[in-house]
C-alpha cells in the first residue's frame, strides 16, 4: 500500500438500516451515505438513534435489518477488529496500564508492523495532535483534552479509511471544545479520511461538517450542509434543533407562487414550503430575519403580526426579544447590536419579515398528537 | 482562634486543620479510635506478645525452642508441606475463580444473581458442615470413589490424603478469591475492550493485553487472602487429612493440647508469622509496582 492510497477515505452507504431492541425501534430504516473523505455528522438529541447507527457501522451493535456498505462491499460478516475503522470514544477509552506511546502503538502491534516503523508512525501521529513530547507519560497524568488527543492519535495512526467519533468532545469544557474542534477539522483536511461524527451539539456540527444528518426518533429528518439545514430546513424539528426558529402556526394555504399560513387573525406569506394545502402548518422564520416596529403609525405592508414584548435578553453582540402573539404563542426576535430598536418589554409591536426569508412546513402539532419538537430545544438556548 | 487564623492565612490542607484544632477537639477525634484500639490491643497485640513470650521463655529463657524447631527435620517437612498445600490451594482457586469471576461480570443480571448466590451460599454455611460434607464425599466408598470406579479410573485415595485436604480447602476458600476479583473486574471499563477491538485486536488479544493486566490487582488480592488463610487452616486439614500428612496448624494443636509444649507451639506461631510477613512484603512490592500503573481506572 502506498501512502496516497491509504490516506484516501472510504465511501459508506447505509441501506434501510434498522435496529430494534425488542419492541423498541432505535434506528428505523435509515438511508444515508458518506462520500470518500467527507466529514459527515450525525446530529440529534439523546435517544434519537445516532450513536446506535455509529455503533452499527463500527460493528459493536448487530444490525436488525438493512445493510452497511463500505466502498460498495457489505461489512455484515466482519467483526469490529477486522473493519479497519478508527474509533474515538467520548470517555477517551485509553488503556490505563499503557503509556501514551504504547497506547498509540497498540493498533500497529495488532497489524504486526516492524518496531522501527511503529516508532516513526507513533511519533507522526502524536505530532499531528500536538503531543510529541508526552509519549512516556501514563494516561492518568494527562488532562482530559490531552487524553482525547491521544485517543485521536491512536485512532489515526494506522491510517484507517474511516474514522468514527462518538461525542469525542462531550466531556470537555467549552474553551477546550472549541480549540479541539478546529484541530479535528484540520486533521480531517490533512488525512482525507472519511469522518463520521456523532454529536448532540448543533454548533459543533455546524463548525465541523461537510454534511449533517439530523436524527429524530430513529429516523433521519434531513441531510444537508450546514447552510442547507439553517436556511432551508425541511421539517420543523430541523428548524428548531439547528439554530433557533420562530414559528407562526395556522393552516397551509396556496399563495401565488409560494405558500402561506392562515390563522384566525392574519395570513402570512412565504416563498417556499411543502406543507399540504389545508393541513396544519407553521411558517418558520429565523429570529434575526424578523424586524420589530412600534405599533404607532400605519400598519406595515407585507407580512406583519402584532405582539407584545415579554422579555429581553442582552447577549452583547445582539439582544433577543421574546414576543407573545395574539393566539398566546411565543416567538423570538434577534436584533444585532447595531440595529437595536427602542422597543421595551411590555410594548405592543409589529413583527415584520420578508416572504423570501420564510418557509411553510407541515406541523405535527395537532390536538391528538402533542408537539414534541419544542421539548428538545429550550426557547432561550443561549450561545 | 488558631483555627480562624489558619483559615485566613492561606490554603488549608487536612493536616493544617487538624494541627490547629483546639486540644479538646483533637481528643474528641482520637476518642473515636478507642473501641477499635481496644479490640486490636486485647484481641491481637496481647495474644501476640504472649505467644512471643512463650516462644522465648518456656520452658527456659533463650533460643532453645527455635534451635529445636530448626533442627527437627520432621518439622521442616511439615512447614514445606504447609506452604506447598497453600500454593496448590491458591492455584486451584485461581484456575476456578478467575473464569468464574469473569462469568459473573460477563453475565446478564439474572445469571449474575444466580452465580453470586452460588458463591455466597457456601460462604454462609458453617465450615464444619462443609468439611463433614467433604468427608462423606471423599471417603473410601463415597460417591466420588464410586464415580471414579464407574468411569474406570479405579481407586484414587482422597480422604486422609493431602489431595483431599487441597480439594476441601479450595472449596472452602474459593469465595475469598472470587469476591475481591469480581469487585476489581466490575470496575474495569468495558469500553476499553470495544476500543481494543476497534483498533484491530481480536477477542483473545484484547483479553490478554487489556482485560488480564487490569484484573491483576484482584488476582493479587484474592491470592493473598487465600494463600494466607491456607497457611493457618486447621479444621479442614484436621478432618480430611491424616496425622501422617499434617500441616503446621495441626502440629501447633498437638504441641499445645497433647504435649503441653506452649513454648514450641509459640515458636511455630512465630515462624509462621515471620514467613507470612516476608511473603506479604515481597508481594506488596510486586503488586504495588503493577497497580501503580493501573490506578486511574475508571
Amino acid at each position: 500500500m502506498s501512502d496516497s492510497s491509504i490516506s484516501q477515505g472510504a465511501a459508506i452507504t447505509l441501506n434501510k438500516l434498522t435496529k430494534r431492541y425488542g419492541d423498541a425501534t432505535a434506528v428505523d430504516a435509515i438511508d444515508l451515505n458518506a462520500e470518500p473523505g467527507e466529514f459527515l455528522t450525525l446530529l440529534g438529541p439523546s435517544g434519537s438513534g445516532k450513536t446506535t447507527t455509529l455503533n452499527m457501522i463500527a460493528g459493536f451493535v448487530d444490525v436488525t435489518e438493512g445493510e452497511i456498505l463500505v466502498d460498495g462491499k457489505p461489512v455484515y460478516a466482519l467483526p469490529p477488529h477486522k473493519r479497519n475503522m478508527g474509533m474515538v470514544f467520548q470517555h477517551y477509552a485509553l488503556f490505563p496500564h499503557m503509556s501514551v506511546g504504547d497506547n498509540v502503538a497498540y493498533p500497529l502491534r495488532q497489524r504486526r508492523l516492524p518496531k522501527s516503523e511503529r516508532g516513526r508512525l507513533v511519533a507522526d501521529a502524536l505530532n499531528k495532535v500536538g503531543l510529541a513530547n508526552l509519549s512516556h507519560r501514563m494516561p492518568r497524568q494527562l488532562s482530559g483534552g490531552q487524553q482525547q488527543r491521544v485517543a485521536l492519535a491512536r485512532a489515526i495512526v494506522y491510517s484507517p479509511r474511516v474514522l468514527l467519533m462518538d461525542e469525542p468532545l462531550g466531556a470537555l469544557d467549552k474553551k477546550l471544545r472549541d480549540s479541539l474542534q478546529l484541530e479535528i477539522k484540520r486533521i480531517h483536511a490533512e488525512l482525507g479520511t472519511t469522518f463520521v461524527y456523532v454529536t448532540h451539539d448543533q454548533d459543533e456540527a455546524l463548525v465541523l461538517s461537510d454534511r449533517i444528518a439530523v436524527f429524530n426518533q430513529g429516523k433521519i429528518e434531513q441531510v444537508g450542509s450546514a447552510q442547507d439545514l439553517y436556511e432551508r430546513p425541511s421539517t420543523i424539528f430541523v428548524a428548531q434543533f439547528v439554530g433557533e426558529s420562530s414559528l407562526f402556526h395556522g393552516l397551509a394555504v396556496d399563495h401565488g407562487a409560494g405558500k402561506g399560513v392562515l390563522s384566525s387573525d392574519r395570513t402570512l406569506h412565504a416563498h417556499r414550503g411543502d406543507a399540504r394545502t389545508g393541513a396544519p402548518a407553521a411558517l418558520v422564520v429565523r429570529p434575526e430575519r424578523i424586524r420589530v416596529q412600534s405599533i404607532d403609525g400605519t400598519a406595515p405592508s407585507g407580512n406583519a403580526v402584532r405582539g407584545r414584548i415579554l422579555q429581553e435578553i442582552y447577549l452583547g453582540n445582539s439582544r433577543k426579544l421574546e414576543v407573545e402573539l395574539g393566539d398566546g404563542s411565543k416567538v423570538l426576535v434577534r436584533e444585532s447590536a447595531g440595529d437595536v430598536t427602542a422597543n421595551r418589554p411590555g410594548d405592543l409591536v409589529w413583527l415584520t419579515f420578508r416572504a423570501e426569508d420564510a418557509v411553510v412546513l407541515t406541523s405535527n402539532e395537532s390536538p391528538d398528537r402533542p408537539q414534541a419538537a419544542d421539548d428538545h430545544v429550550p426557547v432561550f438556548a443561549s450561545h | 482562634m488558631a483555627t480562624v487564623e489558619a483559615l485566613v492565612a492561606g490554603p488549608i490542607t487536612a493536616d493544617t486543620v487538624i494541627d490547629q484544632a483546639a486540644p479538646s477537639k483533637r481528643w474528641g477525634r482520637l476518642g473515636l479510635l478507642v473501641p477499635a484500639g481496644l479490640l486490636l490491643i486485647i484481641g491481637f497485640i496481647v495474644p501476640l506478645v504472649i505467644m512471643l513470650w512463650y516462644a522465648f521463655t518456656d520452658p527456659s529463657v533463650g533460643f532453645g525452642n527455635f534451635a529445636w524447631y530448626l533442627g527437627d527435620a520432621v518439622q521442616q517437612r511439615i512447614l514445606l508441606r504447609t506452604f506447598t498445600t497453600a500454593v496448590n490451594v491458591t492455584v486451584i482457586c485461581l484456575l476456578l475463580g478467575y473464569p468464574y469471576a469473569y462469568a459473573m461480570v460477563a453475565a446478564g443480571p439474572k445469571l449474575r444473581a444466580v452465580l453470586t448466590l452460588l458463591v455466597l451460599v457456601p460462604f454462609w454455611t458453617s465450615l464444619m458442615v462443609r468439611t463433614f460434607a467433604w468427608v462423606i464425599l471423599l471417603q473410601d466408598h463415597g460417591p466420588i470413589q464410586s464415580l471414579l470406579a464407574t468411569v474406570g479410573l479405579g481407586q484414587i485415595p482422597l480422604i486422609r490424603t493431602n489431595l483431599g485436604v487441597v480439594i476441601g480447602m479450595s472449596q472452602v476458600l474459593l469465595p475469598f478469591f472470587v469476591l475481591p476479583l469480581y469487585a476489581v473486574m466490575t470496575n474495569i471499563d468495558r469500553r476499553l475492550i470495544l476500543a481494543s477491538s476497534s483498533l484491530g485486536a481480536g477477542p483473545i488479544t484484547s483479553f490478554f493485553r487489556i482485560w488480564l493486566p487490569l484484573s491483576l490487582p484482584g488476582v493479587g488480592a484474592g491470592s493473598l487472602i487465600v494463600f494466607i488463610s491456607s497457611l493457618g487452616f486447621y479444621v479442614t486439614p484436621a478432618l480430611l487429612g491424616s496425622p501422617g500428612n499434617s500441616l503446621i496448624s495441626q502440629q501447633i494443636f498437638t504441641q499445645v493440647n497433647g504435649l503441653l509444649q506452649w513454648g514450641r507451639a509459640g515458636t511455630m506461631g512465630v515462624v509462621l508469622i515471620v514467613i507470612t510477613l516476608a511473603i506479604l512484603a515481597i508481594l506488596a512490592l510486586v503488586i504495588g509496582r503493577s497497580t501503580s500503573t493501573i490506578k486511574g481506572v475508571r
